[in-house]
């Protein structure tokens, strides 16, 4: 960590990021149906509003000798010798993510006006999206662990409301808890890692925190990192809790696009760069992270190739490409540039490719199953062509983005050397293959072949049509952004130079294992035998419209994700069950038994005895004889005796 | 004469008393066998009073007396009403007051 500055001029006042969004929330969200008419373009403007500044701060940033400014705020928490300080710290590793989330987040805004120019209830999803950006920003902006853990967990609330935006829907509904809870059990881990940190250190800032990692035993540095992992794989879809996001999908496509693609998913990445000063100490901890990011981006690929849902497959293309992305800051200071470049420009053309699919959608009369798309091309020109370009981008067609950022991270797995390094590497390349196949499944499905979309299930067929100008916009701009992005960061504005004072100077690779044009190449080609696998199996066959049921096991376990879900409930949710059905049990019969038992004894006793009352005086007579015959010859007994 | 003879009538008489109560169930009769026993009572207690020279014994008794009379009075009155409305003095028929 380089030393920080205090905040001057604009930089003073970048805690407006947070507020400007926070605020829009807050009148559409109080202001009620009164918002109705005007709340969306409130809610866009915010976002916008907060894109210009953070634009503006990043340039104060870049022209500062330290880009690192400390934006003290108030006093957050203060208990006996535990002193919270709330505050901002706005350097270039912040700075790039606040311009992903305005910038992109800006975008999916405008697109959602058109999206959801039909929904009754738009204003509250504009509340919702901006309560979210907030909580991402303060996420990315906050200057210790406990700010960002606010973020954090106001980021999984937000996408929890968005999830279950049309919540009278019970899948949405049931997703969304799904992604909350999957979400809390990643946030238990993030939570402990704080605790620790208090324990052990007694602050949670990043300067004090990350400044002393030397401090603490080699045990407490691995735990620290383990435990801040399980936080970013929950939050990040990442193995073994990848199971939420693709149900997470039954949300408005714009929310897709915003949460699942471009920003929150991002978070798990996030502090695992943050905190690379824990996991340079802990080789033990930084292996985990490589191990978990090369088994979700084969488990999110082979998913993605037998989805029949196109947002499903995207979804599981996030969850692989995140698998890089972690794969890339495990890797060490050798990764976490590569990883974080890869994170931009998946932000541009994951983003775009979400806002296509919503624009399919959007013609299509919602209709999700890509079996009844096809020969959509003609009809949605510029749909057809954005999200051309964002598939290109996607599976690393050469020179467009994801073919500088993607391969930067499989030449830094094979810099590793060693067994690992190879097969890393191989992994990483396998799944680029894989990726070009179920991406290249997608485009066949939905743009080429014979429309299958005629009158399905009695219905009048769908009318495809190009979505309006509002939302063609932000698909034309991530476009681009999709086909320049990794060019400008690799080449023009290198990232790596930008985020030095974060990560240090850019560790070059002493040798390269291969050479990097070589790399390329043999990446290129595999990508290319995807998509033309793909075009074997797909595009030249006649595509049932009904998925077929006999298939091989491989296709079957890749339609359940690799059985996740099985798992889950296997493993987890049924002795969870079993557990909590005991505990009810004991409390019912156990503890209730005594106490109802009590009283029913008492109860039942009380009315037997008053059996005794006939009501007969004759009876009552005899019992006043008898008591006084007693009495008398108890007397007499005493007396005598 | 011995005590003994009057303590036995008494004796006799609250037998003959408390068997009515017992056994009988017109509420008049019941009501007299009580205002026996209660006056085999007042006989033991003038009998002893008389026996040790003492004025105590006869001063319950009158006491004894007056209350029986008191009852006497209510206890009747309880009757009338009971036979009224139920057309029957029979202890047993008037067994609303249990359980």
């Amino acid at each position: 960590m380089s030393e920080t500055l205090p905040a001057t001029g604009l930089l003073g006042a970048s805690w407006l990021l947070i507020a400007l969004p926070l605020a829009g929330a807050a009148v559409l969200l109080l202001g009620g149906r009164r918002t109705d008419r005007w709340g969306h373009l409130l809610g866009t403007g915010t976002v916008v509003a907060a894109f210009v500044l953070g634009l503006a701060c990043t340039v104060q940033l870049a022209g500062l000798d330290e880009r690192s400014v400390d934006v003290d705020l108030f006093t957050f928490l203060q208990t006996g010798s535990l002193d919270v300080r709330a505050g901002l710290l706005f350097d270039p590793l912040s700075a790039v993510f606040v311009l992903l989330i305005t910038g992109v987040g800006a975008l999916i805004h405008v697109y959602s006006i058109g999206y959801m120019a039909h929904d009754p209830a738009r204003r509250r999803f504009f509340a919702y999206l901006n309560l979210f950006v907030a909580a991402m920003l303060l996420l990315v902006l906050g200057n210790s662990y406990v700010a960002l853990y606010v973020g954090w967990e106001g980021v999984g609330l937000a996408s929890y409301l968005l999830i279950a935006f049309w919540y009278t829907r019970p899948a949405a509904a049931t997703a969304a808890k799904k992604a909350f809870v999957m979400n809390r059990v990643g946030d238990v881990g993030l939570a402990l890692a704080v605790f620790v940190m208090f324990a052990q250190l007694g602050t949670t800032s990043y300067a004090g925190v990350l400044g002393n990692v030397g401090l603490l035993a080699g045990g407490t540095v691995t735990a620290l990192g383990l435990l801040l992992l399980l936080g970013a794989c929950g939050k990040s879809g990442q193995f073994p809790l990848q199971a939420w996001l693709p149900d997470a999908m039954e949300g408005p496509t714009p929310v897709s696009a915003l949460i699942h693609a471009a920003t929150m998913v991002t978070a798990g990445v996030y502090l695992i760069a943050r905190s690379a000063p824990i996991y340079d100490a802990s080789p033990t901890a930084r292996t985990v992270v490589l191990a978990i990011g090369a088994i979700t981006l084969m488990i999110g690929a082979i998913a993605g190739c037998a989805q029949d849902d196109i947002k499903k497959v995207l979804a599981y293309s996030t969850v692989s490409q995140i698998g890089y992305m972690f794969l890339a800051v495990g890797l060490g200071p050798v990764g976490y540039v590569a990883g974080l470049a890869h994170l931009l420009t998946h932000g541009f053309f994951k983003a775009g490719l979400f806002l296509g699919a919503g624009s399919v959608m959007h013609g299509m009369g919602e209709q999700t199953d890509m079996r009844r798309y096809g020969g959509l091309a003609g009809k949605m020109k510029i749909t057809f062509v954005t999200f051309g370009l964002g598939y290109l981008a996607l599976i690393g067609f050469p020179l467009l983005s994801g073919y500088w950022t993607k391969d930067a991270i499989i030449e830094a797995a094979l810099d590793r050397g060693g067994v690992s390094g190879w097969l890393l590497a191989g992994v990483a390349v396998l799944g680029a293959g894989l990726t070009a196949f179920y991406m290249t499944r997608l485009m066949l499905l939905t743009f080429f072949g014979r429309p299958r979309w005629e009158g399905v299930d009695g219905n009048p067929p769908p009318t495809p049509h190009e979505s309006p100008g509002v939302m063609t916009v932000p698909m034309i701009v991530l476009a681009v952004g999709s086909v320049a992005a990794g060019f400008l960061l690799v080449r023009v504005f290198p990232l790596a130079d930008w985020l030095a004072p974060v990560f240090g100077p850019e560790a070059e690779a002493a040798e390269h294992v291969l050479p990097p044009l070589l790399v390329s190449v043999l990446v290129t080609l595999v990508v290319a035998l995807g998509a033309l696998v793909a075009w074997l199996f797909v595009g030249r066959r006649e595509v049932p419209v009904i998925a077929p049921v006999r298939v091989s096991p491989v296709v079957r376990a890749a339609r359940q994700a690799l059985y996740a879900d099985v798992v889950n409930e296997s493993l987890l949710m049924r002795p969870g069950m079993w557990l909590t059905r005991a505990l009810v049990f004991v409390d019912n019969r156990g503890v209730d038994g005594v106490v109802n038992g009590a009283a029913a004894a008492l109860g039942g006793s009380s009315s037997r005895l008053g059996r005794v009352q006939t009501g007969f005086v004759r009876s009552y007579a005899l019992g006043m004889l008898g008591g006084a015959v007693v009495i008398a010859g108890a007397l007499v007994a005493v007396t005598a005796g | 004469m011995s005590i003994a003879n009057y303590l036995v009538l008494a004796a006799v008489l609250f037998t003959i008393g408390a068997v009515g109560v017992l056994v009988r169930r017109n509420a008049i009769v019941v009501f007299m066998c009580v205002e026996l026993m209660l006056n085999s009572v007042n006989l033991t207690l003038v009998t002893f009073a008389r026996s040790t020279g003492t004025l105590d014994g006869q001063l319950i008794a009158f006491f004894v007396m007056v209350v029986a009379a008191a009852e006497v009075v209510v206890g009747l009155a309880i009757i009338m009403s009971i036979y009224r409305t139920r057309r029957s003095a029979s202890v047993d028929d008037a067994n609303l007051l249990k359980y």
